[in-house]
């Protein structure tokens, strides 16, 4: 219950951030609003000995239009990704998704791109990013580098981001005209997913032109489901063809096994869930 | 140590914290508002909830040093002098409460829920509050306890 | 025994807001982590990381050195102190565990304690446990039950050369031959899953010298039990008993986890007395996971014999009940206490019944709401639906054939108990009424012919449970150490206010409110002028605490006949004083008054302070104004209900919902109830969470892997349905009040109501169980199985 002892630093700009990490070294952590690092921190499962706590940056806490993308800063909230406007007009895949994660305490601290950074196999912001092809913006001590949702999310608990950068923002593509839906099955309501399904779909005269679908919790990380992708695309915006496409959508997976699921059940479980969720964000 | 200024139930409090003193701890044990409980050590029950700047929060899952410049209501701040919040009567009215323990935190959250959505409906109450678990009441009054206080400030705000 | 008085303000039976609300609604309260005393200490329990080991080495040399620290202790500091112990052996041959303070040569489970630091600030008491160095060689570990049992298996005691605790057996008349002249004979394996109690308060504890008395060390405990604690901390640690005094404050739930003596009580009294300072410890949840006693757990097999027009002719049970690597206060005794409820409701020639202890490498098991009688009420439960699926009769027609009609009570059950009062069929009407039983089997019906996915499935219980624990000589035929009697005294204070000291201990339940119902009917003040006082031995030093449903169906008589003797001996100086006979004393609405002359009265007010003040008192009367009463109960009493689920079940992902529940339940006269009505909400909760969420899982290892709240999953408010309950009232006639019990029964009844109505929804797909907790792979399991698949 009680975390070891840090040092705090409270960095006004993304450069004052940058600069506390690289006089840290390998022992420090970015804190954010700190709804991922502080059970870590509690329970001593780590025990950085640097905390730069980057929530007062205001670049960090902006939103930006750039006309086919958002930009979104690191340290915007779950709770202001839920209620941003031009989120639910343009991304309405992420505020949903949003809404569903954890609890309504927890969103009003926890962060978009902290819970990309910490890339917890069961988050379900990740996977929508991973959908959405989201860009993400990383500063370090060498300047800025942007790294796609592929190359972001490398492993359990781990991005591309080293220990001496900090997540800036996430750059979100606008799908207007997509139809999209979060799916997440868990068991109680604060629990995490054991599958979360992103899909997007654009449906043109009862055909799906376009499809983006992401899987939480069945790997390590997000994992895209192309083989569903291509079966969707062309087809007609069916129920019965959406099943047939779903069928796939395990392929190539690597699910955990844990107290809640077996791969096995896991793998079911992400045809079933892709089937309803790509069928909901197809309005069907 | 960091020196942080935090405004409490309205009284502002000045401290010398180490960065890594959780702001449950410094309520509890620094302020002595032992009114907000800790139920867990994973942020997953939610007795320690207090409103930061308005909005739910678990106290346990924020340090101290965070809520520098912050403004934070626990359930011993809630009431005007001797007039209980409606939420608080509503608990009593409806028996929403049978050991206590959440009782703080599921208070807190409940405030801040009607605080967003002043009409919710059942299904609303219940979401909002999964964030708060309580092992007593089956959170059935609980449940009936929001929606009376929510008629109850529906009503004095006409 | 003094005469019944005639209800005096109408009191019992009126839904009270609660006394106690206003400052538990305002954080003024008194958790046992509120308590701060100047120049306390905090304690830090370092435990085992494995589940079976031998302690090699423990180096205490960094963490004595650490800043703050003042002593860092290890087994070897306490070598024969018992930090918990048993006290009930229930049988001659049982094989009794000593449970070491701190360990000394071998851990037994995860969580184990190996050391204790104590240091001046809580957060350097948990920097110095970190640096305990703790050198273990592992030893196998034995998690499963059935190879426990096995020839060669690692063995938790190496002394008993078994992990064989105990084997207790019942036969109540002769199954065999029940068995030979059945039709129909169905057998199932039920696992009644181990849970974690998980109270929303965590334990904590703090110990201080010369607070009180010089000699006296005061111990805050987060307990169900103050009063045993206090015999049992003077037993096991040489304090003398009269130099201890337990308090048990604001008590944040209990469920059974906090009647127990724990090794930190034990401690903490030490290290108070060591160190003459104050001592504190809080658990974490984390901890709570381990070092808290866990419920259930146990492997079940029944048989059930019945001819084919769906006569119950008997039943056959052998448990294995899973001990965990100690026994604590009732670990043994607690699936005892289902023993006598396997035949629940049911009439039947023969009940046999066998249960087997065993040594685990777990943390250790004992009594969580219920204890012993949910496991027998969902054995019998369950077994009734499969009986009834293989007789092919409609499940609630089954128990309507078997159970004790309502004008056979009192009925003397198979068991050998006597079921005074009951009226199942009352409860079943409502219930179905409620429930829209008809309309729910109808869509059933229309679901199973469309080939919905989601399938619907009615589950029914109709239970029973023993309460009120317990008469003593009862007890003492069952081995139990000690007694089920209660205490209350009422004193009439000089001016005129009431306290009533009563032996239970609440944690949730109200008795502040509830018992100044009882005293005010009685004594005929209103009940805000009475205040109760509970969980101090000093000053509620006579009682047997608040666990197995007894406090008001045990306690509450207590509180009845004190207040009848307070009433009388209030005649007697009223009537001294007011210069009539005691017999013209007319006593109503609280006053006093003589017969037929009503201006000539006398409020208690006056007759306490006559008392007090004893100018001029009747002589053979003593001074002051008060009625005490120790009560033993005469019975059991044994509250009933019928519960209904409806539940939904998604056949494509295993996901169910609870759409709908139905509880009548039937706990006799109602004090509260709005009280009455929490703890049947409470109880469902917990009941219908073992069904579909709660299980505490172990790795082959011994390792939990359900350690914390991310993993053992607690229902939300989203997660569960508002209910829908009723009560109806039949009287106990073996208890005066005619109070039966409501604390347990949610948890009790549920549980099998919630997987029958599973079952119930999958049987067209082949399914005839699903384990427990229901989760969704579980489910999906089941039908797999069913429908032939790999799974």
């Amino acid at each position: 219950m009680i975390p070891s002892t840090f040092d705090y630093v409270k960095a006004g700009s993304v450069d004052e951030a940058v600069a506390a990490l690289a006089e840290a070294g390998d022992d420090a952590k970015v804190l954010g609003g700190g709804q991922s690092l502080l059970p870590v921190l509690r329970l001593r499962l780590n025990a950085p000995t640097v905390i730069v706590d980057v929530s007062g940056v205001d670049e960090m806490r902006t939103v930006a239009d750039e006309g086919g993308s958002l930009l979104i800063g690191a340290a915007v909230t779950t709770y202001e990704v839920m209620h941003h406007d031009a989120i639910k007009a343009s991304v309405p895949l992420l505020a949903q998704a949003a809404g569903l994660v954890a609890d309504p305490a927890i969103r009003h601290r926890g962060t978009f791109g902290g819970s990309c950074a910490h890339a917890d196999p069961a988050g379900d912001l990740p996977t929508v990013a991973r959908a959405l092809d989201a860009e993400f913006v990383i500063a370090g001590p060498g300047g800025r580098r942007t790294v796609g949702a592929s190359g972001f999310f490398v492993d359990y608990f781990t991005t591309a981001v080293q220990p001496d950068e900090v997540l800036v923002a996430v750059r979100v593509p606008k799908l207007d005209g997509w139809g999209a839906h979060y799916e997440k099955f868990h068991r109680t309501a604060q629990a995490w997913a054991i599958v979360g399904v992103a899909a997007a779909v654009k449906v043109e005269g009862g055909t799906i032109t376009g499809a983006r679908v992401a899987l939480t919790n069945m790997g390590p990380s997000p994992v895209r489901a192309s083989s569903v992708e291509s079966a969707l695309v062309g087809g007609p915006a069916t129920q019965e063809a959406i099943s047939a496409a779903a069928q796939s959508a395990a392929d190539g997976t690597s699910p955990t096994s844990d107290t809640h699921a077996q791969a096995d059940f896991r793998e079911h479980l992400a045809r079933v869930l892709t089937a309803r969720a790509v069928a909901k964000a197809a309005g069907i | 140590m960091t020196h942080i200024d935090v405004t409490v139930d309205g009284i502002t409090r000045h401290g010398d914290v180490e960065p890594r003193r959780l702001l449950v701890h410094w309520l509890r044990e620094d302020l002595g508002l032992v009114g907000t409980t800790v139920g867990c050590d994973t942020s997953n029950c939610g007795a320690c909830t207090v409103l930061v700047d308005g909005r739910s929060v678990k106290s346990c899952n924020m340090l101290a040093v965070q809520a520098d410049g912050h403004e934070i209501t626990t359930i011993q701040g809630l009431a005007d002098g001797d007039e209980w919040h409606p939420v608080q009567k509503a608990f009593k009215e409806c028996h929403g409460l049978q050991c206590g323990y959440c009782t703080p935190g599921m208070v807190m959250a409940s405030v801040d829920l009607l605080s967003e959505n002043p009409d919710p409906t059942e299904e609303e109450i219940r979401n909002g509050l999964e964030g708060n678990l309580c092992r007593c009441t089956g959170y059935h009054n609980i449940v009936k306890a929001v929606a009376t206080a929510a008629a109850e400030m529906k009503g004095a705000s006409a | 025994m003094t005469a019944t008085i005639e209800p005096q303000t109408g009191a019992i039976g009126r839904p009270i807001k609660r006394k106690e609300d206003a400052r538990l609604l305002t954080g003024k309260t008194n958790w046992v982590d509120n308590i701060q005393l100047p120049g306390t200490l905090y304690v830090h329990y370092v435990r085992s990381s494995v589940a079976h080991a031998r302690i090699v080495r423990v180096d205490t040399t960094a963490a004595k050195a650490a800043d703050g620290v003042v002593a860092v202790y290890t087994g070897a500091d306490f070598p024969e102190q018992a930090g918990s112990t048993c006290v009930w052996p229930v049988t001659d041959d049982i094989k009794m565990s000593h449970y070491p303070a701190i360990c000394t040569d071998k851990v037994l489970y995860a969580g184990d304690v190996v050391a204790v630091v104590v240091a001046t600030d809580k957060y350097l008491a948990a920097d110095a446990g970190d640096l305990v160095d703790v050198d273990l060689e592992p030893l196998p570990a034995v998690v499963d039950m059935e190879e426990a049992l096995k020839d060669g298996a690692p063995l938790v005691h190496e002394g008993f050369g078994t992990n064989h605790c105990y084997t207790a057996t019942m036969p109540c008349g002769d199954y065999a031959a029940a068995k030979a002249k059945a039709d129909v004979v169905v057998k199932r394996r039920f696992i009644n899953q181990r849970l974690i109690p998980n109270t929303m308060e965590p334990r904590a504890v703090v110990a201080a010298p010369s607070v009180g008395m010089a000699d006296e060390i005061a111990v805050w405990t987060s307990t169900q039990i103050p009063h045993v604690l206090r015999v049992v901390l003077a037993l096991l640690t040489g304090v003398p008993e009269n130099n201890i005094r337990v308090i048990a404050p604001d008590v944040g739930g209990g469920f059974g986890v906090k009647l127990q003596i724990y090794r930190e009580e034990v401690l903490g009294l030490l290290l108070a007395k060591k160190l003459g300072r104050p001592v504190k410890w809080v658990e974490t949840r984390s901890e709570h996971m381990v070092a808290s006693h866990h419920g259930r757990d146990q492997i079940q097999d029944i048989e059930i014999a019945a001819t084919s027009d769906g006569t119950i002719l008997g039943v056959d049970v052998k448990l294995l009940a899973d001990m965990g690597a100690y026994l604590q206060i009732i670990t043994p005794g607690t699936p005892l206490l289902g023993m006598f409820m396997y035949s629940g409701i049911y009439k039947m020639e023969a009940l046999n019944f066998e249960c087997t202890g065993v040594y685990t490498n777990k943390t250790p098991t004992d009594a969580y709401r219920g204890a012993g009688r949910p496991e027998a009420t969902f054995a019998i439960e369950r077994i009734v639906d499969e009986l009834a699926a293989e007789l092919g009769m409609e499940p609630m027609e089954l128990r309507k054939k078997n159970w004790i009609k309502h004008e056979e009570f009192p009925y003397t059950q198979i068991a050998g108990l006597t079921y005074d009062t009951g009226n199942y069929e009352a409860a079943t009407a409502r219930a179905m009424e409620l429930f829209g039983y008809d309309e729910l089997r109808a869509e059933q019906k229309a679901r199973r012919e469309s080939g919905d996915k989601v399938q619907l499935g009615l589950g029914i219980s109709t239970f029973t449970e023993m309460c009120g624990l317990a008469p003593s000589r009862t007890l003492g035929a069952l081995k139990y150490a000690a007694g089920g009697w209660e205490h209350c005294t009422i004193r009439a204070l000089p001016t005129g206010k009431i306290e009533l000291i009563t032996g239970t201990s609440p944690h949730g339940q109200g008795h502040e409110t509830a018992w100044s119902q009882i005293a005010s009917d009685i004594i005929g003040v209103p009940v805000e002028d009475i205040e109760v006082v509970h969980g101090d031995t000093g000053r509620a030093p006579l009682g047997m605490d608040t666990y197995g449903s007894r406090s008001l169906a045990v306690g509450g008589q207590a509180i009845k006949v004190a207040g009848e003797r307070l009433v009388e001996k209030a005649k007697l100086i009223a009537a001294h004083q007011l210069e009539v006979s005691p017999d013209d004393i007319e006593f109503k609405e609280g006053v006093y008054s003589v017969k037929g002359d009503p201006e000539k009265h006398k409020t208690l007010g006056e007759i306490s302070w006559a008392a007090f003040a004893a100018h001029n008192v009747p002589d053979g009367v003593e001074p002051t104004l008060s009625g005490e009463a120790t009560v033993d109960p005469q019975d059991f009493s044994y509250p009933h209900g019928t519960h209904l689920a409806a539940m939904e079940v998604d056949t494509e992902t295993g996901k169910v919902t609870l759409r709908k529940y139905v509880a009548v339940d039937d706990c006799g006269v109602q004090v509260n109830p709005l009280i009455v009505e929490g703890q049947v909400h409470g109880g469902l909760a917990q009941g219908i969470a073992q069904a579909l969420y709660e299980g505490a899982l172990y790795d082959a290892d011994g390792n939990l892997l359900t350690g914390s709240m991310g993993d053992y999953l607690l229902p939300s408010a989203a997660d569960l349905p508002s209910f829908i309950t009723d009560r109806t009232v039949t009287p106990s006639t073996t208890h005066p009040l005619g109070t039966k019990g409501i604390g347990e029964a949610g948890a009790i009844a549920s549980t099998p109501a919630i997987i029958n109505g599973i079952v119930d929804a999958l049987r067209p797909l082949g399914v005839n169980d699903v384990f427990m907790p229901a989760s969704p792979q579980n489910v999906w399991r089941a039908i797999q199985a069913a429908q032939g698949g790999a799974a």
